[in-house]
């Protein structure tokens, strides 16, 4: 009986360890990064200055007098983020409510498989699809020269960041308690008010928290969006200029970059990661408030 | 009909309900169901736990409507309007027939717009008419004393017990004729429950209250008429004070002198 009892205790012991270890190796992983990026990252800005690197209107990375100004990839990842936002909020806005409260239960066995379908779809595939409908389609409807730019990159990445709108909205709005609309339709509103005017802002703090995982969706997506924005280093002034993202920037140039050109990529990315922590910072608050609600 | 309609209306019966029956599915939840209940008088439902007092009393304001696969026969007229299988605009009746739940369920929004929640659902926009509903309401529930002071806080800060009252409070707003309550005090402590009994006994003066309740001296407390539910039947119905003193049926007497349930 003893020796059973010592048994557990190790096994429990070396669980421990084991957690302990795997748990450091994810904190070093994260660190190491934060760490070799702002290493990597910080020279450029340096050199170049880091007021004309984030604010200079001209990428000329291959020019005889190179020029290092990151300010059209930040602006273009930031309107294309609010774009698809603007875009993708209210559809997945309101298909959540249609689906937490309104849909019949067959309906939702039909729609819900298919919301996690659509998000686990490569990024690539969208970006295929986009160019091969999407950027056609632009093209002929605004009778442009060209269809690939800000516009399609908006529309590719509303649709990328509906399942995961659509899912934590869900998620959401299910949690408010059931009392809450028991207590409203006993007051004489009608469904609509009801969850309207009750459960969705008793689900705010989770539907903001869906809101800021789009952003972060869309802010670090690069694949899709290098296929159907045109990717050229312009300023992101007309809705159908041909632009670069963050991502993009990195990511097309990377392969045959050098020198300066090549550190200047990887400011980029530090740019890119700063972005990422703040929405996650902002995510993580949110959703701390929602649970002390 | 409308001969039928003049003579409830004379009696000064609220809710007239007559060879009512009620199926969840293939079960048999209420069986054959008569029982008048009369304006400004608190009825109390009482009976042991499963034997339909909750099911009853969703009907008086449709809120069984949310329960699928349930089938009605019979009659309830409230206020001569046939409240089963028609369609009644619901959103008027249960603006009429208000409800109280067990648990305390205020919105979490402040006390002031959980009170004004009903009114401007019901279209009151005037900033003063709010103040003034809100108000009153809070009164008539016994609450605005100790809420007067932190109106814009969140309501879910309330003890149960006030969070109870501001609900009835929140019921009152719309200016009901009925208030429902099921079991309104058995997740609260005796002085609440105190509380909100002496409220009812006022409240009666301007409406009509119907009480599902699982404590015997409460009903004799404050109720003038109580119905004995068991297995789906209404065994007795009748003054509170006979139903306790001289019962008609052996299976009442049982109950309320607590030999089962
Ligand atoms: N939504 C429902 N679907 C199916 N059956 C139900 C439903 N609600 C209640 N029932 C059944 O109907 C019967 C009466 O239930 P009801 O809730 O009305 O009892 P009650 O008298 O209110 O009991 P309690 O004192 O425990 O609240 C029970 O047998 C119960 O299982
Ligand atoms: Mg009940």
């Amino acid at each position: 009986m003893f020796e059973a009892h010592k048994k557990i205790i190790n096994t429990e012991k070396i669980a421990y360890w084991i957690f302990l270890v795997l748990g450091v190796m994810n904190v070093g992983f994260v660190l190491m990064i934060c760490v070799y990026l702002l290493i990597a990252g910080t020279p450029a800005i340096v050199k170049v200055g880091p007021i004309d690197f984030l604010f200079g209107t001209t990428w000329a990375s291959t020019a005889a007098q190179p020029k290092f100004g990151i300010l059209p990839f930040i602006l273009t990842s930031i309107y294309g983020t609010i774009g698809a936002i603007v875009i993708g909020l209210p559809l997945g806005f309101f298909s959540a409510v249609y689906l937490a409260k309104m849909a019949s239960r067959k309906v939702k066995a039909v729609i819900e498989p298919m919301v996690d379908l659509l998000a686990g779809i490569p990024s690539v595939v969208y970006g295929f699809i986009g160019m091969l409908v999407l950027v056609p389609g632009i093209r002929a409807l605004f009778g442009l020269p060209d269809g690939s730019g800000l516009l399609a990159a908006i529309i590719v990445l509303a649709i990328m960041i509906l399942p995961s709108i659509i899912k934590v909205s869900i998620t959401a709005i299910e949690a408010v308690p059931e009392e809450y609309t028991l207590g409203s339709l006993a007051l004489g509103a009608n469904k609509v008010e009801t969850i309207f005017r009750v459960v969705v802002p008793a689900a705010r703090s989770g539907i903001s928290a869906a809101v800021v995982l789009g952003v972060g969706r869309a802010i670090g997506e690069a694949m899709a969006v290098m296929m159907v924005a045109g990717n050229a280093a312009n300023m992101p002034d007309s809705l159908f200029q041909s632009v670069r993202f963050l991502t993009t920037a990195v990511a097309s140039e990377m392969s045959y970059s050098s020198g300066l050109q090549r550190e200047a990529l990887f400011s980029i990315a530090l740019v890119l990661f700063a972005f990422i922590m703040v929405i996650n910072g902002i995510l993580n608050m949110l959703l701390k408030k929602g649970i002390k609600r | 009909m409308s001969e039928n309609n003049a003579n409830a209306a004379a009696e000064g019966n609220i809710f007239t309900v007559s060879k009512f029956n009620l199926w969840y599915g293939d079960h048999h939840a209420l069986h054959n169901i008569n029982m008048d209940i009369k304006e400004h008088t608190i009825t109390a439902l009482i009976g042991p736990s499963g034997c339909g007092k909750s099911t009853f009393i969703r009907n008086l304001n449709r809120m069984n409507d949310l329960i699928p696969s349930t089938k009605l026969e019979g009659s309830i007229l409230y206020n001569n309007e046939e409240l089963v299988n028609s369609d009644i605009d619901v959103s008027k009746l249960r603006k009429e027939v208000g409800m109280v739940f067990q648990k305390p369920n205020p919105f979490p929004m402040s006390i002031y717009d959980n009170i004004a929640y009903g009114p401007r659902t019901h279209g009151v926009r005037n900033r003063a008419k709010l103040d003034n509903l809100v108000t009153e309401s809070l009164k008539s529930a016994a609450i605005y004393e100790e809420v007067k002071d932190r109106m814009s806080s969140s309501a879910l800060g309330l003890s149960g017990g006030q969070q109870q009252r501001l609900c009835i409070a929140r019921a009152l707003a719309v200016q009901p004729r009925v208030l429902l309550m099921d079991e309104p005090t058995s997740a609260l402590d005796p002085i609440s429950t105190g509380k909100i009994e002496e409220l009812a006994m006022q409240l009666k003066e301007k409406y009509t209250i119907v009480i599902v309740t699982h404590n015997m001296q409460q009903a004799l407390r404050i109720s003038d008429y109580t119905a004995f539910f068991l297995l789906g039947d209404l065994v007795e119905f009748g003054p509170t004070e006979k139903i306790f003193t001289k019962p008609e049926d052996k299976r009442t007497e049982d109950y309320i002198t607590g030999r089962f349930g």
